[in-house]
């Protein structure tokens, strides 16, 4: 494939996400794909932001070419932080996949008016939840053209 | 395809490209589920659809939009901008399938808020492939907001 990212040749996501068993099994996903990649945990949307902006702790955090956001978090929820990311020149063009136990109409269509770039309602089941996984990493690593870095 | 029944996924494909609109209607014809494929060939045409003018004042509102950048008469930017820059149209998906493999038009479709951006393969068999994922993943796991 012929992706173009600046500085290193994996794929930088950034997982927000916390519930420890989902980030496990997202994790474990991911370790086995074909595209290398290298995923970074943010557990609540206060941290994620402050990843995102390099601030305190994470000045040295890399820029992720794709964002995994849970909508309900701890501090900031994922509304939040998706409505902050969209305002801020530098991170608005990063694709965001809401992924999330939410099933409502509501939710979904305040994701998309916020410009998520999709919304993926996580299944119950472990084997469809897997299924999930391989199908976003196999459609945003794979098939879709990320923004230039 | 049958008319009214509205479990079926509505989907617009804005393309100018006769053998390009053939293979992806095909596709999706040969696919797991049934769509309701409408296709205008060019940006002011998917506009007026959108908006339901002129011609297409019963036009359905697309539960999902595939759109070429290089279209006659307006382009797919421009398109983009306008389902973006409205309301009642900006929670549909809009996935940018295009020919062109250029950072600045990869940009510049997403600062546009588009949803993904997929380049066309040149190969006919990876053209297809592609097509099977964005169906896989579009029309298959996403959710799209029923509320129109």
């Amino acid at each position: 494939m012929d992706m173009t990212i600046t500085g290193t040749d994996r794929v930088e996501i950034l997982l927000v996400e916390d519930n420890p068993a989902d980030v496990r099994l997202i994790r474990e996903t991911f370790k086995d794909f074909k595209v290398a990649n290298n995923l970074s945990v943010a557990r609540d949307g206060m941290e994620a932001m402050a990843m995102l902006k390099k601030t305190g702790e994470y000045a040295s955090a890399e820029k992720p070419d794709v964002i995994l956001l849970d909508l309900n978090l701890p501090r900031k929820n994922g509304f939040e932080v998706l409505e902050e990311l969209r305002q801020d020149p530098d991170l608005k063009r990063i694709p965001v996949v809401i992924l999330s136990t939410s099933d409502s109409e509501k939710d979904i269509m305040k994701s998309y008016d916020l410009h998520a770039n999709c919304f993926v309602t996580k299944p119950v089941g472990l084997d469809e939840f897997i299924k999930i996984v391989m199908s976003i990493e196999n459609f945003w690593l794979a098939i879709v053209k990320l923004p230039p870095a | 395809m049958f008319p009214g029944a509205s479990v079926l996924l509505e989907v617009l494909l804005v393309e100018d490209n006769p053998g390009d609109i053939r293979l992806i209607v095909e596709t999706l014809k040969e696919g797991r589920k049934d769509y309701n494929i409408n296709v205008v060939k060019d940006g002011e045409e998917a506009v007026n659809y959108l908006l339901k003018r002129e011609n297409y004042k019963t036009a359905v509102t697309p539960d999902i939009i595939l759109l070429d950048l290089k279209l006659p008469r307006k382009d797919g930017i421009e398109v983009l901008k306008e389902i973006k820059g409205d309301d009642s149209l900006k929670s549909i998906p809009v996935i940018v399938l295009t020919s062109s493999n250029s950072a600045e038009d990869i940009a510049n479709a997403y600062k546009n808020h588009a949803n993904c951006y997929i380049t066309k393969p040149i190969d006919l068999d990876k053209f297809v492939v592609t097509i099977q994922s964005i169906e896989d993943f579009w029309f298959t796991i996403i959710k799209t907001s029923k509320n129109k």
